[in-house]
């Protein structure tokens, strides 16, 4: 070797003419070496449409999301809110049985139980939704923060011994019982409960992820920190924020329920699963008016049960090693 | 070992001074009528002022918390305002202790056993029948929440079983249904991570030579992956403590069982803040002590844990 490097440049070329003979270009062929049809989001998706079960629920899911959305612009529904009074005896139709009228009946009172069961699920979503998205927001960036930078770690590791050893339970009905029952109150003491759960999830796979050897090659070329958050480590985080945000919602939808009976949660005026399954657990011990509590049950089952099948299956399909 | 458990201690010591505190002066910031009780309605001002100046609600906040520590020091938690108006909430809470703590107890140790050995079935059938059964068990506790199923085995299983529907201390009958609910989500809990534990565990190369050297199935169950679960197992411990914390609370109060959790749905219904904060800083050490205990059992199981850093493991 330190022979040839004292020589002439011109000279080895020439040497290594006679021993080698250049390739030319082609780019078919350089095509079908290095092509592979692998695609990240479509053999996922592929994974996916395999489960059968998850297929049926995520149609059943979206077609009861679209009609609790667009149920109250239908014809001829009724308003959730609204008792309705016999106009013959001037009374309120009280726990009128289903029928061709009231479709899933009418409460105590005599609201309509088809009306007020959608306009609950709309409620709960739009809980699950909020508390969800927030608890993404803050979990990604107090998670990437904490697992990305070393001087955090220690403090919010800390941070989060003291909080995590409350129980879940006990520090959401402190801040529920702290506020006076409202949507407001709900999203607030979920969101402060919830985030930090996510958070810890977000910076365990950050901190699996961030000494592996392409962050290290990133980071020695400079690559700043927001950066190598964003671009190298987030998206292998999709598919798990995915997961949790889809265990997230059946889990506060629960917590609503539970507040409800506890008697912190949404005002008796607005209609919410919780109200619903509450007010229907009240009259449970008649074995006719067990519909109030039977429907509202089956609605919320269903939009638990699918995110929640939905939430894993997904996850096992976002694996590449189930690709193969 | 002794000094790890020492350190474990000081921290969950710190914490605990921490929640007490930070509990105390969330309750400050509520609306006083909570300490004024019944009379609230009825007071003029003046005499308001002069009840919540002898409470001593008034001074500033450091001075508050000093008196509530210098009390706790004394095992006075202060005199519930509005549930049983001037009794002192230690004696209120004392004879309520027993039925939390035995129910906790039993839900727990089923929740351990059944679970487990669910989990360690589904795992040897993996993709069969039993399997499917199972998880489609742990799927419908799991999603449903815990408000809900509950309300339908009162409902419905009493009826079919001939149980009593609320409890009751003299019936041994009527302690069943309560038991079972508590420990339904546990089950569930503990069935799924020991089915993924037991399946990754038998996928390891230590198991294959076991197999290859022609030792029986369950005498490698019984002396490696058993013996290796325990660690898994004692790092869940607390986490079924925790879990089990939430299912009391509902499920007390659902049949009348007159334990602190139900105790904790009354007192918040009828706004009696003294009771409030006393029963939210009792199931707050009860998860403190819970995950002590569970770490320091983890240390002890396992001696690979140095826990120089600990990662906050759960």
């Amino acid at each position: 070797m330190a022979e040839v490097r004292n020589t002439d440049p011109g000279s080895v070329l020439a040497a290594a003419a006679d021993l080698f003979t250049f390739a030319e270009f082609d780019a078919e062929s350089s095509e079908r070496a290095g092509y592979s049809d692998y695609s990240y989001w479509r053999s996922t998706v592929r994974v996916f449409l395999k489960n059968k079960v998850a297929l049926m629920l995520l149609i059943l899911l979206i077609g009861l999301l679209l009609f609790t959305f667009i149920q109250p612009l239908l014809p001829g529904q009724k308003s959730p809110t609204e008792i309705y009074n016999d106009p013959a005896t001037g009374m309120q139709i009280r726990n009128l049985a289903p029928n061709k009228e009231f479709w899933f009946g009418t409460n105590s009172i005599g609201q309509d139980l088809w009306a007020r069961i959608w306009s609950g699920t709309r409620t709960s979503l739009l809980i699950a939704m909020t508390v969800g998205v927030f608890e993404i927001g803050m979990g990604i960036i107090f998670g990437a923060a904490w697992g990305y930078m070393r001087r955090l770690d220690r403090v919010l590791t800390e941070v989060y011994n003291v909080l995590s050893n409350i129980p879940t339970v006990i520090l959401l009905i402190l801040l529920a019982f702290m506020m006076r029952p409202s949507f407001k109150t709900m999203v607030i003491a979920m969101c402060a409960t919830g985030w930090l759960g996510m958070a810890r999830f977000i910076r365990n796979q950050i901190v699996i992820l961030r000494d592996r050897e392409y962050n290290l090659a990133s980071r020695c070329l400079g690559t700043p920190t927001r950066r190598i958050i964003l671009k190298n480590l987030l998206p292998y985080l999709v598919s798990v924020i995915m997961l949790q945000t889809a265990l997230s919602i059946p889990s506060t939808i629960g917590w609503e329920v539970l507040l409800t009976y506890i008697g912190i949660g949404l005002p008796v005026s607005i209609p919410s699963l919780g109200n619903l399954v509450n007010e229907g657990r009240l009259i449970m011990m008649s074995p006719e008016l067990r519909y109030q509590l039977l429907f509202p049950v089956v609605v919320l089952s269903i939009i638990t049960i699918s995110f929640y099948v939905l939430g894993n299956a997904f996850s096992d399909a976002s694996d590449p090693r189930n690709h193969v | 070992m002794f000094k790890y458990s020492l350190k474990r201690f000081a921290q969950s010591v710190v914490t605990l001074l921490l929640v007490v505190t930070v509990v105390f002066l969330l309750m400050r910031l509520m609306p006083v009528e909570g300490y004024l009780g019944e009379r609230s309605d009825k007071l003029t001002p003046a005499q308001r002022e002069a009840i919540l100046q002898k409470m001593g609600l008034l001074d500033p906040w450091y001075v508050q918390v000093g008196g509530f520590y210098k009390k706790l020091a004394q095992g006075d938690l202060g005199t519930s305002s509005i549930y049983r108006v001037d009794v002192p909430v230690t004696e209120i809470i004392a004879s309520r202790i027993p039925y939390s703590v035995s129910f906790g107890l039993v839900a727990t140790a089923a929740s351990l056993l059944f679970g487990l050995a669910m989990g360690v079935h589904m795992a040897r059938h993996k993709g069969r029948f039993w399997d499917k059964l199972w998880n489609g068990y742990v799927v419908f506790i799991l999603a449903v929440p815990l408000a809900v199923y509950p309300l339908f085995i009162q409902l419905y299983a009493s009826d079919l079983l001939k149980l009593p529907i609320l409890f009751d201390k003299h019936t041994p009958m009527s302690w069943i249904l309560p038991a079972v609910s508590m420990s339904l989500g546990g089950i569930a809990g503990n069935a799924m991570w020991m089915r993924r534990y037991m399946v990754d565990e038998l996928n390891k190369d230590y198991i294959k030579l076991a197999k290859a050297k022609g030792m029986s199935s369950s005498a490698i169950m019984v002396k490696h992956v058993m013996r290796n679960a325990y660690v898994p197992m004692a790092q869940y411990l607390p986490v079924a403590i925790l879990a089990t914390i939430a299912g009391s609370i509902y499920i007390e109060s659902l049949y009348s069982i007159p334990g602190m959790g139900g105790l904790l749905i009354d007192v918040i219904t009828r706004q009696d803040n003294p009771m409030v904060q006393a029963l939210v800083l009792i199931f707050s050490s009860v998860g403190i002590v819970g995950l002590f205990l569970g770490d320091i059992l983890m240390a002890l199981v396992d001696p690979r844990i140095k826990h120089e850093k600990s990662e906050g493991a759960r």
